[in-house]
Parts: structure tokens; C-alpha cells; sequence
């Protein structure tokens, strides 16, 4: 049996980073994992897009449309735009958070603040945190990452025997964002 | 031996190291970019350096090899266009030291002009090919082209796609093979090739690729899958295996080519006569199905039924190939597109929005980096695009169409500090000879930045992180007889210099330079320093005319109707000032 999640969200967001605490604690429990990242452009405030398979033994890299069990968006509107992946009964988890793009910042497009009213009236199983609330709440936005990571750990049943998430997370961020990392952790997999 | 997750591209600079390489170049470009990055690890054991382009690179290159080197040359696929003409005649020449060159293709041209197919290069150039599928063939099939470079004595081509550079798998890791330097000996016969030795080498290769072709039918790297039943037949290579399988499993048999030229034609009958239903499973183009059709097996289905465009995955695989229901999907609804935009602070967007507003006297034309990003609205930066150096070059040409209907518009081009080293300053030059009447403007913002912040011959420090000297873009482009007059440096964040000296360049005659100078905000040491300082609106000077906006600073947004500035992405550059008739915004912060 192979889950695939597609993580999306916008360049700064540290979507990567996230994924690759994700594979490296998907790998620690055993199981075959590959993780695909389309970047490049995206560093300067375009869409991230990268996507996790894991399981006994995984092939293809990356997920078609239809085929992704869960969407993991950092940003509301990107949540939307990466809606085709999602299998019939997939889940999405989603922070709240808004980033306008460059249509909206000059006029030409309006932001729809009522996309997650919309996206729940479409889909099944949607789940809206408030990471950026809480990053907001421990001293700087950037940790929102962090505290979706916390909430996806439990959510996804990965809080195993032989794993520590928060080690894990420790050596992965930076060493002077060390300890505000581990409280956003905290907090995410208190939601 | 330890396993560790990798990337592909991290996978190949780990086989570089295990493989006992010592001489590693490249250019920057996406998806290939990382090799480089990760190789600079075993600095050690491996010279690496950023190039001045690919070709530079791919001759480094082809000297450490013909020195008795094993050598490392890596590349995005358009960046093995301007490599090839070094890389052809080693494919006659063959090498000393193992040669290797990674083709790094980009299907659905994630982040390139094309999606051209690179596997087309290597007969072309006869050069040996090898296509992994996964992180870990991408570090043992680099640690087996060394090998195969040396056995065969061609340079041997590790063609690899976005999925598989950018894709992170196990990878078991294995120990270096210190195999040292061969001796250099000299060998005209073979290396100075003059059309006398050329028309002998050419034989050569003729026949040594005969001999490649029979180990290509009995090697590692070409393997049948078959179980019991089976009636299906199934012919892929590189990433595309990896889709047909996850399709497939083991209800279809499988031949899995990992050595892709010369191709296995003896294993590839033996294998296609077994089934009555044969698909070529590959991306981009036909490039295994016509070898299958011309040997015989017409029968054979590829691209009747898949696509050639973008990128392949399991589900269009599947859709494609078997009875399988399409997936019910959820219909979505539109929202705001994300196109990247140039960020807060950056540079360039001073230079674009003087030039927006003078785009009725010029035909503004871009090139490759991060100012292409400044062709979008609002800022509408250029008309055209084509690939490096042409933002300079291509103007000449231009310029006399223009001329000839009688089209009184500037051609004028931009060029990076990293392109103008790249093959802008050939094109300059070219300029100057032709006589041209345009206007070039380099941006230099002392950074090859789109690729994620690489060193240049104008930064002060090369990829080992050490010091390095300065070449002065302001000297060279003298150097090519330009006189001070037609030549302005600018900082581009200074609108009214940059407004004056367009004005100026424009009105000129001949070729005319415009110099923009200041680094880019992303830099660590420019990050560090302007850490802490932003700019604010002041909401009692603000009339809300909305003027800051007009520059698309990503930092400046609307609030309940009101202009405000994003704090955290702020980096008090200072433009938005610029615009201010009110004096509202007011810088804070160190």
C-alpha cells in the first residue's frame, strides 16, 4: 500500500523544508519513500509544489491528478489550486493563511477570501488549522510550517514507537530556530 | 553500507566522489544545478568550479580528461547546446582520464524555455549513454560511466530529467575508488584533430561503438523483467520505468534499459518477438520506439497513445495504456494565479519600471535569469526572449529590421552580470563590429542568482570558497571601444539616474551601455545587513493615491483599501520612497 501527499504552498513558506523532515521520519519507520520538489522559479514568491510517496515500495516520484490521498497546503488558495490531485475522499489540512499574489497586490484580481468556505462545501475531509496564528503567537510567523508539521504527524498516525519527531526536527532547522521549531512542533500536535 | 535519502542530483555527486573523479565543472541551470553544489563536499578529493558557461566547462573538462583525469562535466539541457562543440569532438577523439557529462532535462519545462530531448545527443555525438531511474543508479551509473568512459574510450553522456535530479530516494553508499591521475602522454594521433586524424577516429568510433553495442545486449545495466503469463511486453528507460511499473507491477514483463546508446538491438529482438502487446513507455520523444519499429516490431505502441509533450506520470500511463476508469476528481474553482515575481527589494525593479514607462521608444528584449521575471505585468519588461546572449546579439538583427519598415523604436536588451559573462561579451563585441545603433543593458547584481545564488568572475570568491579576483564588467566593455560617452553606471534603485541615462541611451547613436549596479537583496551578507530595516506609511501623510503600488513591490499591498508594507519582506530598498509625491513612507529600523 502506497499514501502520496502533495505539500504545496508559496516560496518562503518552507513547504521543502517540512517535506524533508517528513521523508527523513517516513524513512526512519521503514518504509520505501521517494519525494519530488519542483522549485527553481518558485523561491521568488511563485507556487511550491512537492509531493511524498511512501509504502512498502514506491515507483513513480511523482503523483497525477486524482491520485494524492492527502493535500497538505500552507496557503489558502493554493489548498484550491491543488485540488485535482486529491483522490475522491482524500483529506486536505490547511493553514488559513493568506498571501497575496502579485494579480491581487496590483488590482488585477481579487483575493476570495471565502476559498476555504468553498473548498469544504466541495470536499469531504478538509481540515483548517490556524498554524500562522499560533506561529504568530510564539514570535515569528516563519515556525507556521513547523506547527502544520506537528498537527500532520498526529494526524497521519506517524506518532510511532522508535521515532523521535522532535529530535528529528531539532537537526533539521536551524540551530539558532532550534527551540522556537520545537514549540511550534508542540503546538501542532496539540491541535 | 549506510544508507541515506538523496536526491538524484546529490546521488550523482556521491557516485563523482566514489568513482575516484578529480575535476568537476559546470553552469549553473535547473534541474542540474545541485551536482555541482554537492560535489563542492569532496573538494578534497574533486576540483570544482562554476564555469563561465558550459562550453568553458565541457573544455575544462575535456583538458582534465585528455590530462589522464577523471573529469565531471554538468549541465541543464539547453546548456548542452552551447556545450556540444567540444563535446563532439571528443566523441571522436574519446578520452584519457574517464569523461563524463550529465544532461539534466527539464519535461513540462518547469523552469526552461524548452523540453528538448537530450537523448538525441548521443548518437548524434557518439558519445556512450546511460539513463538511471532512480537516486541510487544515478550514483552507481556515475561511478560506472567513469569505468565505461575509460573501457570504451568515449566520453560517456548520464542523461537524466527533472523527476529523477529533483527526486529524493535510498541511496546505499559505497567507498571512494582512488584509481589517481593517468599519465598524460602525448598523443596527436588521437587528439589533435586535424582532418587527417579525424577521418581515422571517426573509424574508430565507428567500431568501437559495434563493440559497445554487443556489451550493451549483456550488462548491468540492461535487464528483463519477466514472470509467468505474462503477454504483455514493455521497452522504457529512465523515469518513465518508474511510471510503467507503478501501471504495470508484474502483470506486464519488462526490458529496463539503463544503457541507452549504444542500444542492446540483439536483446531488444529476443525480448520484443515474446509479445503481442508491446508498448514503449518514455517521455518527450520516440526515441527508443523508433529504434523498436525500425527493427522490425511495427507493432509496437508509444506514442500512438502517449503524448510527446510534458512530463509523464502513472496516471497518464494508465489512462493511456489500460481499461482502467478514470479517476472521479473534484471540481475546483479558479483562483488568482502565482506567477513568481521579483522580489521585495530586488534590484532590477527600478531599472523595469523607468523602462515601463518609456515603451513607446524601445523594443525591449529580455534573457535568461531572474529579470525575466520582470516581463510580466505591470511591469511588461520585454517582447521577446530567446536564450543567453541574446538579449545583447539578437538586437543587431533587430535593429535592422526595425530599420528597414521604417520603425523609429531602439532595440534594447538585457543581459545579467552572470550572462554577460556567460556570451554576453561576445555578443557585445559582435555589436560593436556590426556597427549596431541599440542600447545594451547589463544588470549586474553580482550574483547568478535565479539558480539559487552561484558565484560568477564577478564575485570575489569561487565554489570551493576561496578568494578569487574581480573581473570588471566596466573594463571589458570599454575594452571593446566604447567610449565613456556611450557608457552610463547606474544604481537602478536611483529612479531619476536611471530615467536620465535611458533617455540618454536611447537619443544615442551607435552601441550604447547601460550599466545597472547593485547586488542582489538575497545574498546572505546584503540579507544580514539590511536585517531589521523596513519601510512604513505613515497613515497621516498618505492620501492613498496608490503610487508605491505602481513599482509591484510584493511587500506593498492593499488593507481595507489603503496601501500598506509588509515588514517582514520590506528591505527598505527604498523605491516605493522614490514614488511618494507626500513623503509618507518613512524608513524604520537600523
Amino acid at each position: 500500500m502506497v499514501k502520496s501527499i502533495v505539500l504545496v504552498g508559496v516560496g518562503g513558506q518552507g513547504t521543502i523544508l517540512v517535506s524533508k523532515i517528513l521523508t527523513a521520519g517516513l524513512l526512519k519507520l521503514g518504509y520505501d519513500v521517494k519525494m519530488s520538489e519542483i522549485h527553481g522559479m518558485s523561491q521568488r514568491g511563485g507556487s511550491v509544489t512537492t509531493m511524498i510517496k511512501y509504502g512498502d515500495k514506491v515507483y513513480a516520484p511523482n503523483i497525477g491528478i486524482g491520485e494524492a490521498d492527502m493535500i497538505v497546503s500552507f496557503e489558502k488558495i493554493e489548498a484550491v489550486r491543488a485540488l485535482p490531485y486529491l483522490k475522491k475522499g482524500g483529506i486536505i489540512v490547511t493553514d488559513d493563511r493568506e498571501i497575496h499574489p502579485m494579480s491581487v497586490l496590483t488590482g488585477a484580481a481579487e483575493y476570495p477570501h471565502d476559498a476555504l468556505d468553498k473548498l469544504g462545501e466541495t470536499v469531504e475531509n478538509l481540515t483548517v488549522l490556524k498554524a500562522n496564528e499560533i506561529a504568530e503567537e510564539l514570535g515569528n510567523v516563519r515556525v507556521s510550517n513547523v506547527v502544520l508539521l506537528g498537527s500532520l504527524v498526529k494526524k497521519m498516525g506517524l506518532d510511532q514507537e522508535g521515532i523521535d519527531w522532535k529530535e528529528l526536527v531539532g537537526n533539521m532547522v536551524p540551530a539558532k530556530a532550534k527551540e522556537i521549531n520545537l514549540l511550534a512542533f508542540e503546538r501542532g500536535y496539540a491541535l | 553500507m549506510e544508507k541515506v535519502i538523496l536526491s538524484g542530483d546529490e546521488a550523482v555527486a556521491r557516485g563523482a566522489y566514489e568513482g575516484g573523479c578529480t575535476v568537476a565543472a559546470a553552469y549553473p541551470g535547473t534541474p542540474s544545478t545541485e551536482i555541482l553544489e554537492d560535489v563542492v563536499k569532496y573538494k578534497d578529493n574533486i576540483y570544482c568550479e562554476w564555469s563561465c558557461n558550459e562550453k568553458t566547462a565541457a573544455e575544462l573538462v575535456s583538458g582534465a580528461s585528455i590530462g589522464g583525469a577523471r573529469a565531471l562535466v554538468t549541465m541543464k539541457h539547453v546548456g548542452m547546446n552551447v556545450a556540444t562543440d567540444p563535446i563532439f569532438t571528443m566523441g571522436y577523439a574519446g578520452v584519457n582520464g574517464g569523461m563524463v557529462i550529465v544532461s539534466a532535462d527539464d519535461p513540462g519545462c518547469h523552469s526552461s524555455q524548452n523540453e528538448q530531448d537530450n537523448r538525441l545527443y548521443a548518437p548524434h555525438a557518439k558519445l556512450g549513454m546511460l539513463e538511471p531511474s532512480d537516486s541510487q543508479e544515478c550514483k552507481d551509473f556515475t561511478v560506472a560511466a567513469f569505468e565505461l568512459s575509460e573501457r570504451f574510450d568515449v566520453p560517456m553522456l548520464i542523461r537524466m530529467t527533472t523527476r529523477i535530479c529533483h527526486a529524493k530516494s535510498i541511496v546505499e553508499l559505497g567507498e571512494r575508488n582512488e584509481v589517481g591521475v593517468r599519465k598524460y602522454e602525448r598523443n596527436t594521433g588521437k587528439f589533435a584533430l586535424l582532418p587527417a586524424v579525424a577521418r581515422r577516429r571517426h573509424v574508430a568510433r565507428e567500431e568501437m561503438l559495434k563493440k559497445m553495442e554487443e556489451y550493451s545486449n549483456d550488462c548491468p545495466f540492461n535487464t528483463v523483467e519477466t514472470h509467468e503469463g505474462n503477454t504483455v511486453g514493455i521497452i522504457t528507460s529512465g523515469v518513465s520505468y518508474q511510471h510503467a511499473k507503478e501501471v504495470f507491477g508484474e502483470t506486464a514483463d519488462f526490458l529496463k534499459l539503463g544503457l541507452t546508446y549504444p542500444l542492446p538491438h540483439k536483446l531488444m529482438k529476443e525480448f520484443a518477438e515474446k509479445y503481442e502487446t508491446l508498448y514503449v513507455i518514455e517521455e518527450n520523444d520516440p526515441y527508443l520506439e523508433k529504434e523498436v519499429k525500425a527493427l522490425g516490431f511495427t507493432n509496437a505502441i508509444g506514442k500512438e497513445k502517449l503524448p510527446i509533450c510534458d512530463e509523464l506520470n502513472a496516471q497518464i500511463v494508465r489512462e493511456a495504456l489500460t481499461d482502467a476508469a478514470k479517476p472521479e476528481l473534484y471540481q475546483g474553482f479558479e483562483v488568482p494565479g502565482r506567477a513568481p515575481a521579483l522580489c521585495a527589494g530586488c534590484p532590477h525593479r527600478g531599472f523595469f519600471f523607468a523602462l515601463s514607462k518609456r515603451l513607446d521608444k524601445v523594443v525591449p528584449v529580455g534573457d535568461i535569469g531572474c529579470y525575466a521575471l520582470g516581463s510580466a505585468a505591470p511591469l511588461n519588461g520585454f517582447d521577446y526572449s530567446i536564450c543567453m546572449g541574446a538579449g545583447i546579439s539578437s538586437l543587431i538583427g533587430l535593429a535592422k529590421a526595425l530599420e528597414l519598415q521604417g520603425d523609429k523604436r531602439k532595440a534594447l536588451g538585457m543581459v545579467g552580470d552572470s550572462t554577460f559573462f556567460h556570451s554576453g561579451l561576445t555578443s557585445l563585441i559582435n555589436a560593436v563590429s556590426s556597427q549596431a545603433n541599440i542600447v545594451a543593458c547589463i544588470l549586474d547584481n553580482s550574483i547568478t542568482a535565479m539558480t539559487g545564488h552561484q558565484d560568477n568572475p564577478g564575485t570575489a570568491k569561487n565554489l570551493m570558497g576561496e578568494p578569487t579576483p574581480i573581473v570588471d564588467i566596466v573594463s571589458l566593455v570599454k575594452a571593446t571601444g566604447i567610449d565613456d560617452d556611450h557608457i552610463a553606471i547606474v544604481d537602478p534603485i536611483d529612479l531619476k539616474t536611471v530615467e536620465e541615462a535611458l533617455d540618454k541611451a536611447i537619443a544615442s547613436d551607435g552601441v550604447y551601455v547601460l550599466i545597472t549596479k547593485r547586488p542582489c537583496v538575497m545574498i546572505k551578507e546584503v540579507a544580514r545587513a539590511n536585517a531589521g530595516k523596513h519601510c512604513r506609511i505613515n497613515t497621516e501623510k498618505c492620501k492613498n493615491c496608490k503610487m508605491c503600488m505602481k513599482i509591484a513591490c510584493p511587500a506593498i499591498s492593499l488593507k481595507d483599501g489603503r496601501p500598506v508594507i509588509d515588514e517582514s519582506s520590506c528591505t527598505q530598498c527604498g523605491l516605493c520612497m522614490e514614488m511618494c509625491h507626500f513623503g509618507a513612507i518613512e524608513k524604520v529600523g537600523a
